[in-house]
């Protein structure tokens, strides 16, 4: 008997969390997987600032600012974010090219509008209004899209990736052009374009190689491995691996690394955040942390894969897709595998805008896949 | 909106979507397994080599450097020890003004005007954060000035730290040497990373000799440091460690001085250019070791002026110049018992028939007079009046029979001609004169050849033979012995400071001369005590309670041209000749003995046997007249330089 009403009892707990998860259109399994991430990054900054409070506070506060957020895209009907989307990609456009402007007056990289209470970066819009922009255009016409709508795509894409590049941020800039690529690429694009792609991408590399100085050549070959010039940038990248292979499998325990702890490591609480958590945490710490996102990853894409509408799955498979490009590019810099670029890591690097950009476009996927059933 | 009659076909798109999703989610787990794969050999296999890189990022080892060994002499007294001495110290980055903050210390005078372009320079050399002596040994009134306005000089503060002291100044320091600054010459023989932490080193002496013992092992401390290099205690969770790897503190020397017989030595010469050294013959023992003018140690260790060390080296009485171990003189009459051991040794000598002395001597077929030192001569003279009265004639007329060969080879037996080995470096050989010596300290042909005369001179140590008095006093003590040769030694134990453990160092015996019986050193003795009975120094035995066995000298650094004589008065102080005596006691049963040089001192018998006599009451009978209460006394700065 006892029994019976100790499962019922968890029964109705979870049947009534379902529940207000269902009237709030928020995915359980996803909204889970992004909670333990953040939870984790609030963690891992308790100690990156130094047992700081105040640090964990502002980080909190953005973490609920973006959580907000979420909750109030998850709210917001499919067919007002379609209607919106032509009208967000002009906006960021033109405050991107406002900014480039500014910069370019002040001779000075710009890449935000001081908006007096608030500093707001028109490339971070750009990470979502791309990919919307993009499914906007797909969502009419016969799929796989033809070489005329790919044209357009490769406007729509590449303006403002480099409007990005030359403010110069380098990182932002890829991250927009892979966060649109990825919607043409599930869009159907025929596998010979894709390959033509490459061929052209390798073929154009190598005619700018050509063209370029012997400095230039090779500050590209020092970007490319940071490790040729230990006394600059590859110092970061000498540091932030000798702070992961020192964690080894247990790590050197939570406040104990000695790189982060004590300054070696640069960037400890924003980019190189990862070289804490495999130093402090270990290898099992760092597994459980990539673990988290892959699953965050593929339960976004499955529930994009449920949907019926071609603006919403395209939309909600490229936020996926791309939300794993930032965690692949982040940790593979940080560990040494791929060159410096400033992506953050998601939900746990402290600091940008970028928290509250990745939460939005989350609340997005989560109201397309509750009125997945909707041809948007 | 169709484009060129194509029309949506939403089942295909669907399987084209779910085609694409399902790819991007194999490319996913792919790519997530390249990070585990990254992971793994950066966390497991090179797990030891990233845990050694970052272990050397974080840990700085400073070195803790090992208190310099005490030195004491045999009865306990402390010779040479460390002391706190305070410094002004300051942090750079803790210094809101540095310039400012110069200022004001050269106002309030700690530190001088002159000295601030090479305060700055130091200030500059070292990182921010480290603390840089900017004034050292700073006196009760330096630090009662800095203490009333320590509040305006943030960053700056007086630290302690062991620096060299030796409570006697003077006293001893020809035995003991000193620390001093470490200088480049010493920078390339030393092994640096035991001088890491210490500025100064053994130079000459003791300190120098027994350096490596004294010194010690350093220990270290590892410290946590940041990516500035800055020690840190606490980081996050990180505690520093503070290892400290415990060095071993230098060992204590017991040395064979006796500080009381040493100071009264020094006493007795203060004003002078001497050398004494007294030893136990019957193990080598220095009892005392004195050269005077001596200078004040401390100044070295506590780092000496430009000026200071001018004055030092300019002065031409030579404070620095160790007479005792480098003084080279002619031994004069001092080797005559030696010489007349030989004659006895060799059976050239008849010890009981006497020569007749008619103050001069002359070798067959030649007219050239060797004068004795009384123009009358001595009459009849036998073995023991000739070592009482130093006939010169007596050993004139045997060395033609002995031969330089001979003479030179039983000399060399009593050390003479060769560094005696003490162990303290810097030592002279002095020149025991043969013709294999003169072939080679001469150039030219003509000079080469050994003249018979040559021999003659050499037979009462004039001529071309010279000697250190450390020479003659381990002479002296063979003779005490009859024959017993003990290696000259100033330290005879070590202790281990923390255990208290006393190594001995064993005395060192040499070989024993190879000469004559017991009777004939017997009878050589007999001429020496007659010395002190009748014979040339017998004023100074006067009243001794014991039996005192001595030889007077007389070292000639003018010589005197045929047919003149030897007139005092006329001839400037510096030419005068050096005054010896060497004797030891009591007779029966040696003690002591003992080697006085004065340098132009006259006669031996009136100004080096007194002092003697006052050195063996100190030893033997724990005599000690008042000391002169004058510590400061310098050596004279002006050039001059009369004794009177």
């Amino acid at each position: 008997m006892l029994r019976e009403d100790v499962d019922s009892t968890t029964q109705r707990t979870l049947t009534r969390t379902t529940q207000l998860l269902g009237s709030l259109r928020l995915d359980g399994p996803l909204l889970a997987g992004l909670a333990a991430i953040a939870l984790f990054g609030q963690f891992i900054l308790y100690s990156t600032s130094g047992g700081d409070w105040e640090s964990v506070l502002r980080g909190s506060t953005r973490l609920a600012i973006g959580a907000l957020l979420m909750l109030v895209l998850a709210q917001v009907r499919p067919g007002f974010l379609r209607r919106l989307t032509p009208w967000l990609y002009i906006t960021g456009l033109l405050l991107l090219i406002i900014v480039d402007a500014i910069g370019y007056v002040g001779k000075g990289a710009q890449r935000w509008l001081d908006l007096g209470f608030i500093r707001f970066q028109p490339s971070e819009l750009m990470k979502l209004a791309v990919p919307m922009a993009c499914a906007w255009i797909l969502r009419e016409r016969p799929l796989p899209p033809d070489p005329r709508t790919l044209g357009l795509l490769a406007g729509v894409i590449l303006v403002p990736t480099a409007l990005t590049i030359v403010q110069p941020d380098l990182g932002t800039g890829l991250l927009i052009l892979t966060a649109g690529l990825i919607v043409v690429l599930l869009a159907g694009l025929q596998i010979r374009y894709i390959v033509m792609l490459g061929v052209g991408s390798v073929a154009a590399a190598a005619i700018g190689w050509s063209f370029l100085h012997d400095y230039q050549r090779q500050r590209v070959l020092t970007f490319l491995d940071p490790q040729t010039d230990p006394l600059g940038s590859g110092y970061h990248i000498i540091q932030s691996i000798i702070a992961i292979g020192s964690g080894g499998i247990f790590g050197k325990g939570y406040l104990q690394g000695s790189q982060g702890q004590l300054e070696f490591l640069p960037e400890r609480t924003t980019d190189f955040v990862f070289a804490v958590v495999g130093e402090e945490l270990g290898l099992i710490g760092a597994l459980v942390l990539i673990g988290l996102y892959v699953f965050v990853v593929l339960r976004a894409i499955f529930l994009a894969s449920q949907m019926r509408d071609t603006f919403a799955r395209l939309l909600s498979g490229s936020l996926a897709a791309t939300f794993f490009v930032y965690v692949f590019i982040n940790a593979g810099m940080v560990s040494g595998l791929l060159p410096v670029v400033g992506v953050p890591l998601p939900l746990v690097s402290y600091g940008g805008t970028s928290m509250v950009t990745l939460l939005a476009g989350f609340g997005m996927l989560m109201s397309l896949y509750a009125n997945r059933k909707l041809a948007a | 909106m169709s484009t060129r009659g194509r029309i949506k076909d939403f089942w295909r798109e669907q399987r084209i979507f779910e085609q694409r999703a399902l790819a991007a989610s194999i490319i996913v787990s792919a790519l997530a397994i390249v990070l585990f794969g990254r992971l793994i050999w950066l966390q497991i296999v090179k797990y030891d080599e990233y845990t050694d890189l970052a272990q050397g990022n974080r840990v700085r080892i400073e070195p803790q450097p090992a208190p310099r060994g005490i030195i004491y002499d045999r009865n306990g007294e402390i010779l040479a020890e460390n002391k706190p001495a305070y410094q002004l110290e300051l942090v750079p980055e803790e210094v809101p003004n540095l310039d400012a903050t110069l200022r004001e210390l050269v106002k309030i005078g700690l530190i001088e005007q002159d000295d601030l372009d090479d305060v700055r320079r130091t200030i500059r050399s070292r990182r921010p954060f480290d603390s840089v002596p900017i004034r050292l040994f700073l006196n009760d009134d330096d630090m009662a000035r800095f203490a009333v306005s320590r509040h305006d000089f943030p960053g700056v503060d007086i630290r302690t730290r062991l620096a060299r002291s030796y409570p006697h100044g003077e006293t001893a320091v020809h035995a003991l040497g000193y620390v001093g600054s470490i200088s480049a010459s010493d920078l390339e023989r030393i092994d640096r990373e035991q001088y890491a932490g210490s500025s100064t080193i053994g130079k000459v002496g003791v300190e120098a000799a027994f350096e490596d013992v004294l010194r010690g092992r350093n220990g270290r401390r590892e410290i946590m440091v940041n990516a500035r290099g800055r020690s840190v205690d606490k980081a996050g969770g990180l505690e520093a460690m503070r290892d400290t790897i415990p060095g071993d503190p230098g060992s204590d020397l017991l040395l064979t001085l006796d500080f009381e017989v040493q100071r009264v030595a020094e006493d007795l010469v203060r004003d002078q250019r001497a050398a004494i050294v007294a030893l136990d013959p019957n193990n080598g023992d220095v009892l005392a070791l004195v050269s005077r003018p001596g200078f004040d140690p401390n100044m070295f260790a506590r780092g000496l002026t430009r000026a200071e060390f001018r004055a030092l080296n300019e002065n031409p009485d030579r404070p620095l110049f160790n007479r005792a171990l480098r003084g080279t003189y002619p031994p004069g009459s001092t080797i005559k018992p030696v010489v007349a051991l030989a004659g006895l040794t060799y059976g050239i000598t008849e010890p009981l028939a006497p020569h007749y002395c008619v103050g001069y001597f002359s070798l067959p077929g030649s007219s050239h007079r060797f004068r004795d030192w009384k123009p009358k001569g001595h009459g009849p003279t036998d073995l023991r009046s000739a070592i009482a009265q130093s006939c010169d004639t007596y050993f004139y007329d045997m060395s033609t029979r002995l031969g330089v060969r001979r003479l030179h080879d039983f000399l060399a037996e009593f050390g003479l001609g060769e560094p005696t080995g003490i162990d303290v470096g810097g030592e002279k050989a002095g020149i025991l004169p043969s013709p294999e010596w003169k072939k080679q300290a001469f150039r030219k042909r003509s000079d080469q050849v050994w003249f018979p005369g040559e021999t003659v001179i050499f037979s009462i140590g004039q001529g071309y033979m010279t000697s250190t008095p450390i020479q003659l006093a381990h002479m002296t003590a063979i003779l005490a012995t009859r024959g017993q040769n003990f290696q000259p030694r100033l330290v005879r134990a070590l202790r281990d400071p923390e255990t208290q453990k006393v190594t001995e160092l064993a005395p060192k015996p040499l070989p024993k001369p190879n000469a004559g019986k017991l009777e004939d050193w017997d009878r050589v003795v007999d001429g020496m005590l007659a010395v002190m009975q009748g014979g040339t120094a017998t004023s100074s035995a006067i009243g001794a309670p014991y039996t005192i066995a001595g030889k007077t000298g007389t070292a000639q650094v003018f010589t005197v041209a045929q047919n003149q004589r030897y007139n005092e008065a006329a001839i400037s102080e510096r030419l005068r000749d050096h005054a010896w005596f060497v004797a030891f006691a009591p007779a029966e049963a040696p003690k002591i003995a003992i080697a006085v040089i004065v340098e132009n001192g006259r006669s031996g018998s009136g100004t080096a046997a007194p002092i003697a006599r006052k050195i063996m009451d100190a030893y033997l009978l724990r005599k000690f007249p008042a000391v002169r209460d004058d510590k400061v006394a310098s050596p004279s700065p002006s050039g001059d330089f009369s004794e009177e």
